[in-house]
């Protein structure tokens, strides 16, 4: 069976949640939402069945104590996987939501730094997720620092970053060696592709497999059973994904 | 004063220079009450997003009602990029206090509690933490291994604006789970709220409505206001108007449009 890219990095994304417990989600992410309704309906009644909180609407949302509780509950370890993205990121982790330019009067103003200079900090895995693959989202150095991808000794650090996943491909970083590590380029891409549009340096193994695309089984119930709980929360995401499918 | 007054006296209620507490856009937002602050004319408001503003910022950021901003972020969400905020930085028009989430959540349980300042994890070695002169980094004063922690000033809004879908005749206003607006009116010196009914019965004498309910004590005024969240939505009650939110990005791309924008939807000063 054929994807589309959005199903793919929906699946790229669920394979990185299968040992996580409780995956929390936050604004506008329909791509990690749809992501772990996925492993939580895979993992259904097992041993390992994953746990979901999503902030961005009502449906899949059990908090009931206001807008404090997503971060009351990830200070204190009770989730262990989160979403941040980056108008930049660069290759220390370090994650840029706030504009581009010399702060604050910034060249390009983006909305704000969110739960992220928290978040980052606190849940032990956080997926990047930034789908554009350009030298101007991958830079050298971002230009303000919502949240920095690693923190000196002494500092309370149980959180950071565990995968960015981009249009391109999967990598993964170590937190010692503050670096990002290319795991897997996605089908229809190469290496020197990532290469070419990356403005950070990174590990490239001697082996770089294809990014595996998504199981017949998978596809089907992410088309059948995930979009429409996922069109709860983002209804204008599924139309545009979903109904060109196939 | 009464306590329940019409849309254009809550306004007249709100002076130049407070500080605003608003809640985020998937929050029972006042946008009529916006609407009628910028019809009023308000001036140099400190305006505060619990914790992340949308279309009633970039609405007072865009009618010149701001001086200052605190907020973790100001989106128009899934539409895209909020114009005349991204505008009135670029052009330096506000100052913006950026911060994180949490970190409005705490400084306003702070003020709950009467406490002058609270502390929160994260943030260290961050730039929103290094623009931020008003936080303070310390060591942790009980555990010497623990490492610095970062210690945030309580703030006290002067008035919060909230929207609800049900108040009654005591003053009391049930806001459900929406619990984020507990906590901006428990903060505030006094809450200013826009109703879409208000009841005869008492909230309080039932638990199922008691447990959602904020009590009279913390309300200044209430103002019955049908539709007060549009063009934004209102939960379990109306969606957000999504073709009027496109089209207001669409005219708020410019100022000239923005401002005839205002003239259509009656904000007119």
């Amino acid at each position: 069976m054929t994807c589309n890219q959005d199903e793919f990095l929906i699946c790229t994304i669920a394979s990185l949640l299968e040992s996580s417990r409780h995956v929390a989600v936050g604004m506008a992410s329909p791509v990690p939402g749809s992501a772990a309704l996925l492993v939580r309906e895979e993992t259904k009644g097992q041993i390992n069945a994953l746990r979901l909180s999503m902030i961005g609407g009502d449906a899949n949302n059990p908090f009931t104590d206001g807008g404090r509780e997503l971060f009351d509950c990830s200070g204190q370890g009770r989730i262990d996987t989160f979403f941040l993205g980056g108008v930049q990121i660069d290759g220390q982790a370090n994650i840029n939501l706030v504009g581009t330019g010399q702060y604050p009067n910034m060249d390009r103003r983006f909305p704000g730094s969110f739960g992220s200079a928290y978040m980052y900090f606190v849940v032990p895995r956080v997926i990047l997720f930034r789908p554009e693959h350009t030298r101007r989202v991958f830079v050298p150095e971002v230009d303000f620092i919502s949240a920095p991808g690693t923190s000196g000794k002494g500092v309370y650090r149980p959180g950071g970053p565990y995968a960015l996943v981009t249009e391109l491909c999967l990598m993964m970083f170590d937190r010692r060696q503050k670096r990002f590590r290319l795991t897997s380029v996605h089908p229809g891409h190469s290496i020197e592709e990532v290469l070419d549009n990356t403005g950070f340096e990174f590990d490239i193994p001697e082996q770089v497999p294809e990014t595996p695309g998504p199981s017949d089984n998978r596809l089907n119930m992410l088309r059948s059973k995930i979009s429409p709980e996922i069109a709860k929360t983002y209804p204008e995401f599924v139309s545009r994904v979903f109904d060109t499918a196939d | 004063m009464s306590l329940f007054t019409s849309l254009d006296d809550l306004a007249q209620q709100v002076p130049d220079q407070s500080l605003v507490v608003l809640p985020p856009d998937y929050s029972n937002v006042p946008v009529a009450a916006v609407l009628a602050l910028i019809r009023r004319g308000v001036k140099d408001l400190h305006l505060l997003f619990a914790p992340i503003g949308g279309i009633a910022g970039d609405l007072l950021i865009g009618a010149g009602c701001v001086k200052t901003l605190e907020a973790a972020a100001i989106t128009m969400g899934e539409a895209g990029l909020a114009p005349r905020f991204s505008e009135a930085i670029q052009s330096n028009a506000i100052t913006m206090k950026d911060s994180t989430c949490p970190a409005i959540h705490t400084a306003l349980q702070a003020s709950e509690k009467g406490v002058p300042f609270m502390p929160l994890r994260g943030l260290i070695g961050s730039d929103v933490l290094k623009n931020r002169s008003d936080w303070q980094v310390i060591d942790d004063p009980f555990d010497k291994d623990s490492g610095p922690i970062v210690l945030l000033p309580a703030i006290q809004p002067d008035i919060a604006m909230i929207h609800a879908p049900l108040a009654d005749r005591e003053g009391n206003v049930w806001i459900g789970k929406r619990r984020e607006l507990v906590t901006m009116a428990h903060a505030a010196k006094t809450t200013l709220v826009t109703a879409e009914k208000i009841q005869d019965k008492n909230l309080l004498e039932d638990d199922l409505t008691a447990a959602g309910t904020l009590p009279d004590m913390y309300v200044g005024a209430i103002a019955e206001v049908e539709k007060g969240c549009w063009p934004l939505g209102l939960a379990g009650h109306y969606l957000p108007d999504t073709d009027m939110l496109a089209e207001y990005l669409k005219q708020a791309a410019t100022q000239s449009g923005f401002e005839d924008w205002l003239k259509a939807n009656g904000a007119i000063r």
